[in-house]
């Protein structure tokens, strides 16, 4: 049944192919309208970061990508799918790992069992071996419940357990949040390597400087829109206005 | 310098809106008055006191936000108690009977009141419904109450020893007069700044408990205003009727008075009235059909379509249209 | 004769043993209670109903269709179950989204029309369902006799027990479900079909009220309203134990059958009132119940 999207993903699959186009997209909350038409495009293989204030629409932008909001309008496509109309559950069998601002560790499972929760969406994801490998505070405390982790580790456990099923794209959100300056480093050299694997990555950041020297471009959002779009080769000319636009 | 030069736009709306609710009372009263001579006083009769018992429950599920699932046990408790002292002691007037009956009900609803609202939500609706059914079983085996045969010929007796009520007419006033009088608690309960508290309470406890309110308090004088209110009821039942069953004390009657205040409209002031009115008519209308052994499955069916898709009950979804429509 | 405070032993482990039986009833049944309310939040009004209908497909089927015991065990959970999920897809997940009050109240209202539908057409009396020919009888024990039938009850209730206890914290579809439980909008994110693991979690619950009613046919008389007061009891069981955890529910269900065969040694007139005693107790002691999490 799914062999025509397979073959059609399979001969995307090549770096600068399209991995996620969004279009007019509208989010709401119930009552409260909170995005206003983003418009974005991210290339396979591409790290971008979506930047801007609290409350600027970064993390809904995540949600709504993934059908995690209340209602939904515009166009979202992944890998050349609309998904606009699809159950929230079909959305990650097409090659998306999300990782939630709140990280989401389960506290009535243990690491491993955390580590083993999402279900394979394609082949090609990384071995629990690997993954230890990866992140080997994890492997010793494999048999502790999730949520008694450090929040580094339960930072560590959130990123690897969506590198476990085979998604391409993950969507990451705040992952640097309230972490030590060490494990900070530690997650970038993690977002090098991923990269390295080919993977596609929306880094929701609010530590500009932990996010500029990984991303290919930014998009700067603002009261639900996006704003400008900065790429890394243009960042030293556009530092100052970023910081405006940013208000750091 | 007149008074009415002084008034703002939106106070005169509101006194307006006084205005109107005060018509439509004394319209109501009005048709309260006539009623008996148009249709059957007995069958009115048992219309008020479920609608008093329905008025009961509503003050607690619409105002307060808890779903009690035990109500049968003060309507019961009231019944009973009146019922055994009108038999057991002749000398005594019916007012007092449904005095003591109420105040049982008010000393059960503070016992049970303090045990219940130690839990929330889903929980306080099962243990109020365990509670309920202690108090059916320790019905089922007291002497009191007759067991399963329950009491029966409890007289009428003389109103403050004066007016008799075997005639239905007199019965009726005085059952009109009762419930009016409990209504008028439940409306100035509600609308007083407790009843305020009650409604802050409900929308979002949390922040109740921040601005310093005692919340359990609050609740369990809920509680026991509720469960009074509902002995009243059953009290007066038991007169009006001469009989204090077991079937009172079923948790069928909690559910029957969930249904009533459910169909009629949740939290809002008559919808217990309209519910209780419907579900009574439905019962004596289907007891003289083919259809009387239905009756279980027929309030099933109009419990599962009310939360299903008619949420707001009746009352609510006029007063929404209403407000649609000439607001 | 040995005594024990003034009871004959053979009675009091006799009224123990009935007891038991009676608390795998209540562990049976506040476990499904439990995975339910994990999953969708609600309380099953409808769950004591669900356990009458298994013991009634139990006795029709052998009436009309000649299944025996053995294969209703198997098929009479199955057909309810069953039953559940088309009553969790067509109404219970229209409310999901509403305060879970709701769900209650729309269970309750289930619960009405079938036994109120069953009663119309078989009374209230009940009807007597024969002891599978394997399990009647009995055997001498050191102290008592006892009888086959209910020594199965008792192991099949516990090995059910144990089973979902089992498939629910050791194995991956359990973990799906505990993940599930803690946040549900994760796990779609994670490619979960939650709405699926919902239904299958309803009408596993409800099988398991279903496979207690099987268990029950042959014990106790076969009546519409025999779900709904055992319903209530294993309500007040719940509120004992908390709905926090599966071993919590299967031990205060047992516990309080215990309670009860003992109170019916020493002052039967309590006999059917005591867990409601235990509840008050329990309620003024610990609020959150014996292995509560909920305050």
């Amino acid at each position: 049944m799914n062999q025509p999207a397979e073959s059609l993903m399979e001969y995307q699959d090549r770096d600068g192919a399209e991995m996620l186009r969004v279009r007019d997209l509208h989010a709401f909350y119930g009552e409260s309208h909170i995005l206003h038409g983003v418009d974005f495009d991210v290339k396979r293989g591409e790290l971008v970061t979506l930047l801007g204030r609290n409350g600027a629409g970064r993390s809904t932008t995540l949600k709504a990508i993934m059908n995690m909001v209340g209602r939904r309008t515009g166009s979202i496509m992944i890998n050349g799918t609309e998904t606009l109309g699809m159950p929230a559950h079909r959305i990650p069998r097409l090659g998306i790992g999300y990782c939630p601002e709140e990280r989401g560790i389960f506290a009535s499972l243990d690491v491993e069992e955390n580590l083993l929760l999402p279900p394979t969406v394609r082949s090609g994801g990384m071995s629990i071996d690997e993954i230890y490998e990866m992140f080997p505070n994890l492997y010793e405390r494999r048999r502790s419940q999730g949520t008694r982790l450090s929040g580094g580790e339960q930072q560590m456990l959130a990123m690897a357990r969506i590198l476990r099923t085979g998604a391409r794209l993950l969507l990451l959100d705040e992952i640097t949040e309230g972490l030590a300056p060490v494990i900070v480093q530690a997650l970038g050299q993690v977002l090098v390597k991923l990269k390295e694997r080919g993977m596609t990555i929306v880094l929701v950041e609010q530590n500009f400087r932990f996010a500029a020297p990984l991303a290919d471009r930014h998009f700067v959002m603002d009261h639900g829109l996006i704003v400008e779009e900065i790429s890394a080769a243009e960042l030293p000319s556009k530092r100052e206005h970023l910081h405006t636009l940013l208000g750091v | 310098m007149s008074a009415t030069q002084t008034l703002t736009p939106s106070m005169k709306r509101q006194r307006r809106a006084d205005m109107r609710r005060n018509v439509f009372y004394l319209v109501l009263i009005g048709i309260g008055l006539v009623a008996p001579f148009v249709a059957y006083p007995v069958f009115l009769m048992k219309v008020l006191c479920f609608a008093l018992f329905a008025c009961a429950f509503n003050l607690l599920l619409g105002y307060a936000g808890l779903l009690s699932f035990g109500h049968a046990a003060f309507l019961a408790t009231g019944g009973y108690v009146t019922g055994y002292l009108l038999s057991s002691h002749p000398a005594l007037t019916p007012e007092l009977g449904i005095l003591a009956g109420t105040l049982a009900a008010v000393a059960l609803g503070a016992v049970f009141g303090a045990l219940s609202i130690r839990r929330q939500g889903i929980y306080f609706a099962m243990v109020t419904l365990a509670l309920a059914q202690l108090v059916f079983f320790v019905y089922v085996q007291s002497p009191f109450t007759g067991g399963e045969d329950g009491l029966h010929g409890v007289p009428r007796g003389d109103l403050f020893g004066v007016i008799s009520l075997r005639s239905n007419l007199a019965m009726y006033y005085f059952v009109f007069a009762i419930f009016l009088f409990g209504f008028a608690i439940i409306q100035r309960a509600v609308h007083s700044p407790y009843g305020q508290v009650l409604k802050a309470i409900r929308e979002n406890e949390p922040r109740a408990v921040s601005l310093g309110y005692n919340v359990d308090a609050y609740k369990w004088v809920a509680f026991v205003l509720s469960a009074g209110l509902a002995g009243l009821a059953g009290s007066t039942k038991t007169v009006v009727f001469q009989l204090a069953s077991l079937t009172d004390a079923h948790w069928h009657m909690s559910g029957e008075v969930i249904l009533m205040t459910l169909l009629g409209g949740v939290g809002t002031l008559f919808g217990p009235v309209v519910g209780a009115g419907i579900v009574v008519s439905l019962q004596h209308l289907l007891a003289q059909s083919p259809l009387g052994n239905w009756v279980g499955p027929i309030l099933g069916v109009i419990f599962v379509i009310c939360v299903l898709s008619f949420r707001s009950g009746i009352v609510g979804e006029i007063l929404k249209s209403y407000r649609k429509n000439f607001k | 004769m040995t005594m024990i405070f003034g009871v004959p032993l053979a009675v009091f482990m006799g009224q123990l043993l009935l007891g038991l039986i009676n608390g795998a009833f209540y562990a049976l049944l506040s476990l499904g209670l439990a995975v339910i309310f994990g999953l969708l939040k609600i309380v099953n009004f409808a769950h004591g109903a669900m356990y009458m209908l298994g013991a009634f497909a139990t006795l029709l089927g052998m009436r009309y269709l000649g299944i025996n015991y053995w294969a209703a065990l198997l098929l009479a959970p199955l057909v309810v179950g069953l039953f559940g999920m088309l009553l969790e897809r067509t109404m219970l997940r229209r409310i999901a989204h509403l305060d879970h009050l709701y769900g209650l109240l729309l269970t309750f209202g289930l619960a009405l029309i079938f036994e109120g539908t069953l009663v119309n057409f078989f009374g209230v009396s009940g009807a007597r369902y024969p002891t599978p020919e394997a399990l009647q009888g009995g055997f001498q024990t050191g102290f008592m006799f006892l009888p086959t039938y209910r020594a199965w009850v008792l192991v099949a209730a516990i090995v059910v027990c144990f089973f979902t206890w089992y498939m629910i914290e050791r194995t991956r579809l359990g973990a799906y479900l505990r993940a599930g439980t803690e946040n549900p909008a994760l796990m779609q994110a994670f490619g979960v079909n939650v709405p699926l693991l919902i239904t299958l979690t309803y009408g596993f619950g409800v099988a398991l009220a279903a496979f207690a009613g099987v268990l029950a046919a042959p014990l106790y008389p076969v009546s519409p309203t025999m779900g709904s007061n055992l319903l209530i009891v294993v309500f007040a069981v719940v509120v004992i134990g908390g709905m926090g955890s599966i071993l919590g529910a299967v031990l205060t269900g047992l516990g309080m059958g215990l309670i009860e065969g003992l109170t019916k040694v020493y002052y039967p007139e309590a006999a059917n009132t005591v867990i409601f005693l235990v509840m008050i107790l329990v309620l003024l002691t610990r609020p959150a119940g014996l292995f509560g999490k909920e305050a």
